[in-house]
């Protein structure tokens, strides 16, 4: 993607926010198209999100249940990929615990597919949601300061937002412990700091992370109460950046560990339901940008 | 603080390995620290002080630092408490030591940190700090709360005496602990070659009916330690290297400028594997003694720089730990009175010199944990010993102050003994 692409898509989104503000009128953007939803790791927002985005917009949407799916039964990722692509569908969202899962089956069947998160590597839709929340409360990513704290070495998350903020002109900022933000990852031209006040000094935005437990094997830190101490979120911290500094967080929070339970809930400052609701604008304009010639609605 | 309390020592050899300050002068000195230092110090010229001291011509030093002393407090105290250990140290000129993590319960929480520091100030007048363990209940799996344990005031983090088989867990420790500027100490040992061996392969060992781990044991863990370090911009503390098969790898970590310091135990660098001939279990130590040939390969390293520290490695064993056959016996020597005398052992042997010595056992152990004593300045603590440079003895154990009498040392001709040990300017021991 260019930084073109993910501008235009970013504005398209706001086109689509008031059609995810009230649910009074419903767009015909999609009507007669098939998206399958493929969820092979669990979800509460992205795959709501995505359901409701081309519901908004007519599509049939299909959420296929990976447990009763031929897929316990021993069948392949890629056989049942190509099984369902046989019945034409128009989108295959995926999301799945492997990194590169989506560009495997991307190979392998002939509709659109959408990477809603392959393992440790990707979750665009996230980073362009992400990024659409920062420009709306403050009006640009360009030049901003962000900076993305806690586990980055197994997120997803983190990766794309990396890629996309630098694009779109950002200054990021990577804190965290040196074995969750590695010294390496200043190569993505980011500055690393393992000191998180020193880190925080500056920022516009703080986006934090949640320890991806799932994604480790043995421990990458002693405990949550000594992340919390050191790397975690709390007013102490948060007086480090920029006074009127915002906060973001992908979700699930996991709360007392990587952010204190009163910022998260801080409307002032808190850009996490907003985050959501952008959620779905986007995957409204990335769903339109993947089927149609993109007529204005 | 009511009224400070001035000492003046005149007429000492005063030796400060850090300035390399060798001749004859005198201190002033109060509890706050040390005021004035020089020839010119003498009674006529500080008519303020309190009490004078003639040191009539015995060596003037810092107080020695020991990175690496065991106790047993807490849940073992029948083999040395804060307290006995603080008069032992003292007897042996040893003004600051670092515990070991190796307690019961294991110092892998910061409350307990805590603990014995406040503990260590009411038992003793000698500065006590703590290692911590690195991983929880060094059991070498889970790395411990190192970033807590440093705030509470670690000062190193120690897997005690065993060494981490796991490279990942080492790995992890070494990366994290770089966010605290901490140093990890870690044992150069193969743990599955020295499993359930008692001394040092070889000969000796076949001839004796011992199982003996071989020197390579040190050099294969080392060379996977320091290979971490690099990786990972670590900083190593290796725990007591006792091989030249272990000096090799040492050397190009040196040469590449990495983050090691290196410690080295007085009895290996005084004694050899014919101690334990005879089935001497006092003798019986852990690393294990070595060859003569790596005893002197350990000498020449010391000279060179690539060992920075001697350590004590006291572990004091009561009776019934070491009264059994050799296999059997506990490993560990009861060594704080003998830190001294038996790295003297070197100078008066004519194998190092005495700045050497004194260097590895006072200033490279403060300026590896940034410590403003072991050295003799205006400002710095009045942590000071008054030593007999060249008196012979013979060591007894039985007179030892620490609580277990068991020391390699016994019945040995020494030189060098301790006469007045100064801590924080007040006088913590004096032999008769």
């Amino acid at each position: 993607m260019s930084r073109v692409e993910a501008e235009a898509l970013i504005a398209r989104a706001f086109a689509f926010l008031p059609y995810v503000e009230t649910s009074v009128k419903k767009l015909d953007t999609l009507r007669g198209r098939t998206v399958i939803n493929m969820f092979f790791e669990a979800s509460t927002r992205t795959q709501s999100s995505f359901e409701i985005a081309g519901k908004r917009m007519s599509a049939d949407v299909m959420n296929m249940a990976v447990r009763s799916s031929s897929l316990s039964k021993g069948e392949t990722l890629i056989d049942t990929a190509v099984t369902l692509n046989a019945m034409a569908p128009d989108v295959l969202i995926i999301r799945h615990a492997a990194s590169g899962a989506a560009a495997l089956l991307a190979r392998k069947v002939g509709c659109a597919v959408v990477n809603a998160g392959d393992g440790s590597h990707e979750h665009p839709t996230q980073a362009l949601l992400d990024a659409a929340a920062i420009v709306e409360a403050l009006g640009s990513v360009e030049g901003i300061t962000i900076a993305i704290c806690g586990d980055v070495l197994h997120s997803r998350v983190a990766r794309s937002n990396v890629q996309l903020l630098t694009m779109l002109g950002a200054r990021v900022r990577l804190i965290g412990p040196p074995t969750l933000v590695p010294a390496m990852a200043a190569r993505w031209g980011c500055e690393v700091f393992h000191d998180m006040r020193a880190g925080l000094k500056g920022v516009d935005v703080v986006m934090m992370l949640r320890l991806q437990s799932e994604r480790m094997q043995g421990s990458f830190i002693p405990s949550p109460r000594e992340f919390f101490w050191f790397y975690g979120l709390d007013e102490d911290k948060l007086r480090f950046a920029k006074p009127n500094a915002l906060v973001m967080h992908p979700g699930p929070m996991n709360r007392g560990v990587e952010i204190d339970s009163e910022i998260a809930d801080n409307q002032d400052i808190s850009l996490i339901e907003r985050q959501v609701r952008l959620g779905v604008a986007v995957r409204m304009a990335v769903l339109e940008a993947l089927t149609t010639q993109g007529e204005p609605p | 603080m009511t009224g400070l309390k001035r000492t003046l020592i005149e007429n000492a050899r005063v030796i400060d390995p850090d300035s390399g300050f060798d001749g004859h002068a005198g201190v002033l000195f109060d509890q706050s620290g040390i005021l004035d230092l020089g020839p010119h110090v003498t009674a006529s010229a500080a008519p303020s002080a309190h009490d004078v001291i003639d040191a009539d011509g015995l060596a003037l030093m810092p107080g020695l630092i020991d990175l690496r002393v065991s106790i047993g407090e807490p849940g073992a105290e029948h083999r040395e408490t804060l307290k006995s250990a603080g008069r032992a140290a003292a007897a042996g000129g040893v003004t600051t030591m670092v515990v070991q993590p190796g307690t019961n319960p294991v110092i892998d929480d910061a409350s307990l940190v805590d603990f014995i520091r406040r503990r260590a100030v009411e038992r003793t007048k000698v500065h006590v700090l703590i290692a911590a363990a690195l991983t929880h209940g060094l059991r070498g799996k889970e790395l411990s709360e190192i970033g807590l344990l440093n705030e509470a005031g670690a000062a190193y983090f120690s897997n005690g005496d065993a060494s981490i088989a796991d490279s990942r867990v080492l790995r992890r420790a070494l990366s994290y602990a770089t966010a605290f500027n901490a140093w990890i100490a870690h044992r150069p040992e193969d743990p599955w070659l020295a499993d359930g061996a008692v001394m040092t392969d070889g000969e000796l060992a076949m001839r004796m009916g011992l199982a003996g781990q071989p020197a390579i044991g040190e050099r294969i863990m080392l060379e996977r330690d320091l290979a971490l370090v690099e990786l990972t911009g670590g900083r190593l503390i290796v725990d007591m290297i006792s091989t030249a098969d272990g000096l090799e790898p040492l050397r190009r970590a040196r040469a590449k400028g990495l983050n090691v310091a290196v410690t080295a135990s007085v009895h290996h660098l005084a004694l050899n594997q014919l101690e334990v001939v005879g089935y001497r279990t006092f003798a019986k130590l852990t690393p294990p003694l070595r060859t003569e040939e790596d005893r002197m390969a350990l000498v020449e390293a010391l000279k060179e720089g690539v060992i920075d520290i001697i350590v004590s490695g006291h572990d004091p064993r009561p009776a019934e730990d070491k009264r059994l056959p050799f296999a059997e016996a506990a490993p560990g020597a009861s060594a704080l009175e003998t830190l001294l005398p038996g790295a003297l052992n070197l100078y008066h042997s004519g194998l190092c010199d005495l700045m050497t010595v004194l260097r590895a056992l006072t200033i490279n152990p403060a300026r590896l944990l940034g410590l403003p004593q072991g050295r003799l300045a205006r400002g710095a603590p009045a942590d000071i010993i008054l030593v007999d440079l060249d008196k012979p003895f013979r060591f007894d154990s039985a007179m030892m102050q620490s609580k277990c009498k068991n020391s390699p040392f016994d019945g040995k001709l020494l030189q060098g003994q301790v006469k007045r040990t100064i801590v924080g300017g007040e006088t913590a021991h004096v032999t008769p």
